[in-house]
């Protein structure tokens, strides 16, 4: 007979890394359901096939290495992540992409560092970096919202599903007729070009501050965020100082200039913003640790986030903002640790 | 002066001497066990740096090319970056034996490193002018100093991380140093501003 012996204190763990990562993927439900609303089936069919590559690799890399799978895999972090990479994605993508995506996230950022908890990288952002720089035109194979006055048709469930894994569209339809450019990308593209951010506002993708349906996603994003600090699975350090770095340089530059530099409305709703603040920059693991190093690492990425959008070539520069302040936490930690008590 | 300030800015970040153009790649792995030392190493690194950039295209523009004598270039630029370690190792044991401390990096680290001689013939291949190519030098100074230092708080802290076997060691330094420089590429497209 085998009893377990455990020394005091005997107060049971009150939320688990289980528990932690379920109500993250809880919080992000309301935004996946309004995201397929808008823009189809894309999103839930990379998330099944994201999560697919992502517990694949890492019960690969577990059972290499003899470690337990079960107790990896019933922690829904290797979920949280997919879940994080497949709103990333765009939602009209061959199949490999999610698979390749999910693999390179676990196995790259996570497992060759020693698993859960050791990451200095954000994974989901790794994923979607190498992604981008390997496969740039299957990732921005982006659609724009269905919406009545925005003539387009977006495809059923089982169109999207022959496209994802056969490669296959509709007689009628191509790549080029399904996708449209984002609403960062086009205000990008205007103001190179020379018109006025007021005129490119005026186009059908526009609504009352970021792109139709895009900040309806934004909105149920910050909803979810909400509850994870009412869970008290997030702090609100990271995501009040990633969204003041962002609309603090957005609003004095487009004070300065409104007609060519968007508005900081247009960056909160846009892109990756919401997500990011609450869902990206808060994963715990590869964070900053301390208070004011919290600030520090939040307001870098939205500053970098910012600066990247401007001038960078990249529509949204979110995912590189945090895999530079990534890199940075080490140094921020160092840098910021607390006064020990007693200490000069 | 915009034009310099994107040359200072396109050295640092956009094509970073390390993490870009994988120029003293060397240092990156030879002097960045402890942030300090990286400090130490950058700080010096980078002063020799924006010296040489200067002082190899005078060589350049006063010595090589009115002797047409370009092909010697390589050999002359080797000479300039080691007498100006030398010199520069000299004055460092002159200031203070603290100094000396802080900055006590092995010369070769910055003579053998091929982020200094890379400045050198980068400017030489742009034919940059002399205020151009202190402002490459500057640039490419803060962009190694910011590679190092950031490498070295991340490897600190792969000291303690349960990294698979096969990779434990320089293999997962290298990937570090790969997911570092896949960070960089956001910058693409700054130079164009």
């Amino acid at each position: 007979m085998h009893f377990e012996q455990t020394s005091a204190p005997h107060a049971p763990p009150l939320v688990s890394v289980a528990v932690v990562m379920q109500r993250v993927l809880f919080a992000l439900l309301p935004a996946a359901l309004c995201y397929t609303w808008f823009f189809g089936y894309g999103l839930l069919i990379n998330f099944v096939l994201v999560a697919l590559g992502a517990v694949l690799t890492e019960a690969t890399v577990l059972r290499l290495r003899g470690r337990g799978t079960r107790q990896a895999l019933r922690d829904y972090s290797a979920l949280v992540t997919a879940a994080l990479l497949s709103f990333a994605l765009p939602p009209l993508v061959p199949a490999w992409i999610p698979l390749l995506g999910g693999g390179i996230a676990i196995l790259l950022a996570k497992q060759l560092y020693g698993g859960l908890g050791k990451n200095l990288f954000n994974p989901a952002m790794v994923g979607y970096v190498v992604l981008l720089i390997s496969f740039p035109v299957e990732m921005t194979q982006w659609v724009p919202p269905q919406m009545g006055d925005i003539d387009y048709h977006g495809l059923s469930f089982f169109q999207q599903l022959n496209y994802s894994l056969l490669g296959h569209l509709p007689a009628t339809l191509d790549v080029d007729a399904l996708t449209r450019a984002t609403p960062l990308d086009v205000v990008k593209e205007g103001v190179r070009s020379g018109r006025s951010f007021f005129e490119i506002r005026g186009g059908a993708l526009f609504g009352d501050f970021g792109g139709r349906g895009w900040e309806w996603v934004a909105n149920l994003i910050f909803v979810g965020g909400l509850y994870l600090l009412y869970a008290g699975v997030i702090r609100w350090h990271i995501p009040v100082a990633m969204l003041a770095g962002l609309l603090v340089p957005a609003g004095v530059f487009s004070f300065i200039d409104p007609a060519h530099y968007a508005s900081a409305g247009f960056h909160l709703f846009s892109g990756a913003s919401m997500l990011g603040a609450f869902f990206i920059a808060t994963d715990p693991v590869s964070a900053a640790a301390t208070v004011r190093g919290r600030f520090i690492y939040g307001a870098g990425i939205g500053l970098l986030t910012y600066v990247l959008r401007t001038w960078g070539s990249y529509p949204d520069g979110l995912a590189f903002a945090v895999l530079l302040m990534n890199a940075a936490v080490p140094l921020i930690d160092r840098y910021t640790r607390p006064r020990i008590y007693g200490q000069r | 002066m915009t034009e310099l300030a994107l040359v200072v800015i396109a050295a640092a970040l956009v094509n970073n001497l390390v993490l870009v153009q994988t120029l003293g790649v060397d240092a990156l792995f030879g002097a960045s066990d402890r942030v300090e030392m990286a400090i130490g190493t950058a700080f010096v690194t980078g002063v020799v740096l924006m010296i040489t950039a200067v002082l190899t295209q005078v060589v350049e523009r006063y010595v090589l090319v009115p002797l047409e004598l370009p092909y010697l270039r390589l050999i002359a630029f080797v000479v300039v970056v080691a007498v100006t370690v030398h010199v520069a190792g000299i004055v460092v044991r002159r200031a203070s034996p603290l100094t000396k401390r802080m900055l006590d990096v092995p010369a070769t680290v910055v003579t053998a490193n091929s982020a200094v001689l890379g400045v050198a013939l980068l400017n030489s291949t742009a034919s940059r002018s002399l205020v151009a190519a202190l402002c490459y030098g500057i640039g490419a100074a803060i962009g190694f100093g910011l590679a190092l230092i950031l490498f070295a708080g991340l490897r600190e802290r792969l000291a303690h991380a349960d990294v698979p076997v096969p990779f434990r060691g320089a293999a997962i330094a290298f990937v570090t140093a790969g997911i570092v420089s896949l960070a960089f590429l956001g910058f693409a497209g700054f130079a164009r501003l």
